[in-house]
């Protein structure tokens, strides 16, 4: 099993985290057929939408409404779960999430907890923190389960094991849970996880979930889920606790019409997912008796004040931009060193981190807008990528050490090349006569020292031609009609 | 009709083959075409991979070489596609009024090739012949930037002579990405390396494109793997005659 680094601080550079996956062909293998097989899906029931576009841009609309008055939508979305019975937490960061967490399930003398999918909580490393408090979480969405019976970690965020195929399950259910009758039929496999978890279902009190849309109209909480695992945990337990981000509100009740379809067509390319749980605080008799929300910040509200990367928060975590992005399809989740990889990730995860970590990944993107082009909220990825690299270089061109690095010592002779045309006909000629050195007899250069190495180690660059375009113009006949 | 020939600071140095090709193409379709010798670079290179200031100043640059034009042509999308969606946010700072108004004036008269031949001009029968079998790869910028759409297949469509394959998944990047080619070359050749495979498996002599820099990149795989496949910008196809061929066409 390959090191796997999530936390964005001490995750390798994204370059250097992905070379250890390049070489890992049945992970990419997996990670291609995988967003291969999602991508059609996707695309087909999109395709079918004749309202599409005005979907789209009705979901960008809900979200930027709620992101422009965020205060109040969350004060208001407070005393209605309150007022069905709920209880609210604010965390400012990571750290008061978890304690907040810790605290309830002590209260409540828990030793394990039951846990839905929730990218958050493996946003703020909350299974480590309770392994440490003396509660076990367990881990009830089929691929979490397969991750944490693997000791592997979610590469995706719709489906956290999209990178390990069902051979490897079958490798992990038969080494995890003694069951080396299993074969790698997904029925048998399915049912080996449902007999696994039924038993935990059945007796642990507390549980944990994320939300994927919180309504401040009327305080209700809405998980969607295909497995039915997650209504489990939703009905079963006494106390349940959710996790949610400050920007995963919508206005109003009306407002999940246009969320939910848009949500289910590009995260699975369903027309309705299969399980919607819509709860509104606690109902005597019926279902958890306590019920908690935890409000996390981390980060979001310092990228709620800034223009072009507010947008971001319009994410609905659908993973359509995974899915369909060359570079993601490449590497996986895991090259990201952050539970959010592929482009929402490569924006979302050093904004979280106030751009003072994992500064690679806005450049981990070769701009190709794939992801733009079927974003359900219409993030403008590639802009908010853009924005994001000029911070990091108006961050680091500051720093004495660059003023060696090669790519700022060419990026600043570039600019002054390209200030003045006789500056960069001269820088033409030089560049011919300095590339002639490394020009083969048939007029290809095969290798290139420095810089020029990453490019020559897989691909030629033809010579300079004699004479440039300029010339030849300046060469024509200026009688010509 | 007069016309402004931009063409990009990459086409002037490592492909003046396809400017001299568009120049003939144009030339042919009765275009007075005009080359502006102050200029240099659209800012892209700046301008995606962080240097805003820098971009800043060549795009404010570009914007004054051109006020006068009465079209520009440029036969590069990712340049085009630079100066639609980048200058307005490189303008946005407060104190250039000015250079904002200058460039909405200048805007809708910068046009990519294919742009300037169907919309401007209304033909996509350019005359050409090309007796050859071509894939066409539409370059991200192309795609999902200008929205060039059909506008290429219909040039080629015209084309004489010419077989025209599909490249399997058109709408997946090359993996060139500017700056993303050096700084990230394991990925970014890992995916071109998918791409070769769709490119090779068309069997065709050529892959075209509305884009040098994907091409540079290819065609530089191309090569190395020592393919038979080789890569030609859309302008050199179109300016290709049966009594005056493409340069450097066997």
């Amino acid at each position: 099993m390959m090191q796997v680094d999530l936390d964005p601080r001490t995750a390798l550079p994204f370059p250097q985290a992905a070379l250890p996956i390049l070489r890992n062909t049945q992970l990419r293998k997996n990670v291609a057929h995988a967003t291969d097989v999602i991508q059609a899906k996707r695309a087909r029931l999109v395709a079918e939408k004749t309202d599409w576009q005005a979907l789209r841009n009705a979901a960008a609309a809900i979200k930027d409404d709620v992101l422009g008055h965020l205060d109040r939508y969350l004060v208001e979305f407070e005393a209605r779960c309150t007022a069905a019975g709920g209880h609210v937490h604010w965390a400012s960061d990571a750290a008061e999430a978890r304690s907040i967490i810790v605290e309830i399930l002590r209260t409540e003398k828990a030793t394990e907890a039951i846990k839905i999918k929730t990218m958050t909580s493996a946003e703020i490393q909350l299974n480590p923190a309770l392994e440490a408090a003396g509660i076990k979480a367990v881990e009830t969405d089929l691929a979490e389960l397969i991750l944490q019976l693997g000791e592997d970690e979610p590469s995706h965020i719709v489906a956290p094991a999209l990178h390990v195929n069902r051979s490897q399950v079958r490798e992990i259910f038969a080494r995890r849970m003694g069951r080396t009758d299993l074969t790698d039929d997904p029925q048998a496999l399915t049912a080996a996880a449902r007999s696994y978890l039924r038993r935990k279902f059945l007796s642990v009190d507390t549980a944990i979930c994320g939300a994927n849309f919180m309504v401040a109209e009327t305080g209700a909480v809405t998980i969607v889920e295909s497995e039915g695992n997650g209504r489990m945990c939703l009905t079963l337990p006494r106390t349940l606790i959710a996790l949610a981000g400050i920007e995963k509100l919508v206005p109003i009740f009306r407002d999940l019409e246009v969320m939910l379809q848009v949500l289910a067509r590009s995260a699975t390319g369903e027309r309705m997912n299969p399980y919607t749980s819509l709860w509104t605080g606690v109902t005597p008799g019926d279902g958890p008796q306590n019920f908690h929300v935890v409000l996390l910040d981390n980060g979001r509200s310092s990228i709620l004040a800034r223009h072009t990367e507010r947008q971001t928060l319009r994410c609905i975590r659908c993973a359509a931009c995974q899915n369909t992005c060359p570079v993601y399809r490449q590497t996986g989740g895991h090259a990201y060193g952050s539970v959010y990889g592929g482009p929402i990730g490569a924006i979302l995860t050093p904004q979280l981190m106030h751009m003072d970590h994992a500064q690679s990944l806005p450049y981990a993107s070769s701009l190709c807008a794939a992801c733009y082009e079927v974003c359900p909220v219409k993030i403008n990825i590639p802009e908010v990528l853009i924005e994001l690299r000029a911070q990091v270089v108006d961050r680091e061109r500051k720093q004495a050490a660059r003023a060696f690095d090669l790519m700022y010592i060419g990026m600043r002779v570039a600019n002054s090349i390209f200030a003045s045309a006789w500056r960069f006909r001269l820088a033409q000629r030089l560049g011919r006569i300095g590339l002639r050195l490394f020009t083969k007899k048939d007029g290809w250069i095969h290798a290139l020292p420095s810089l020029g190495a990453r490019w020559t180690m897989t691909r030629d660059l033809r010579g300079l031609p004699d004479q440039t375009f300029r010339d030849w113009w300046a060469s024509r006949p200026k009688d010509r009609v | 009709m007069r016309a402004s020939l931009f063409i990009t600071c990459y086409n002037d140095t490592l492909f003046p083959e396809t400017g001299r090709a568009v120049v003939r193409l144009l030339e042919r379709l009765g275009i007075a075409l005009e080359f502006n010798p102050g200029q240099t670079c659209c800012g892209q290179m700046h301008a995606n991979t962080g240097f805003r200031a820098e971009a800043f100043s060549q795009a404010k640059r570009f914007v004054r070489l051109y006020q006068d034009a009465e079209a520009i042509v440029i036969p590069s999308t990712s340049c085009v596609a630079m100066i639609r969606d980048q200058y307005p946010g490189l303008f946005a700072e407060p104190g250039n009024d000015a250079l904002r108004k200058e460039f909405v004036a200048l805007l809708p008269r910068v046009y990519e090739l294919s742009e300037f031949l169907i919309d401007r001009l209304g033909v996509d029968d350019v005359g050409a012949y090309f007796p050859h079998r071509v894939t066409y790869h539409a370059s991200c910028h192309g795609l999902r930037g200008l929205h060039v759409g059909d506008r290429p297949f219909r040039l080629l469509a015209k084309v004489r002579g010419l077989e025209l394959v599909a490249l399997e998944n058109i709408d997946r990047c090359c993996g060139f990405g500017g700056t993303f080619s050096i700084k990230n070359a394991e990925v970014s050749s890992a995916m071109l390396s998918d791409k070769l495979h769709d490119v090779l498996s068309t069997q065709a002599e050529y892959c075209t494109a509305l884009d040098n820099s994907c091409l540079m990149h290819l065609g530089g795989a191309l090569h190395r793997e020592f393919a038979a496949t080789r890569t030609l910008h859309l302008a050199q196809i179109l300016a290709s005659t049966q009594t005056d061929p493409a340069e450097g066409i066997a």
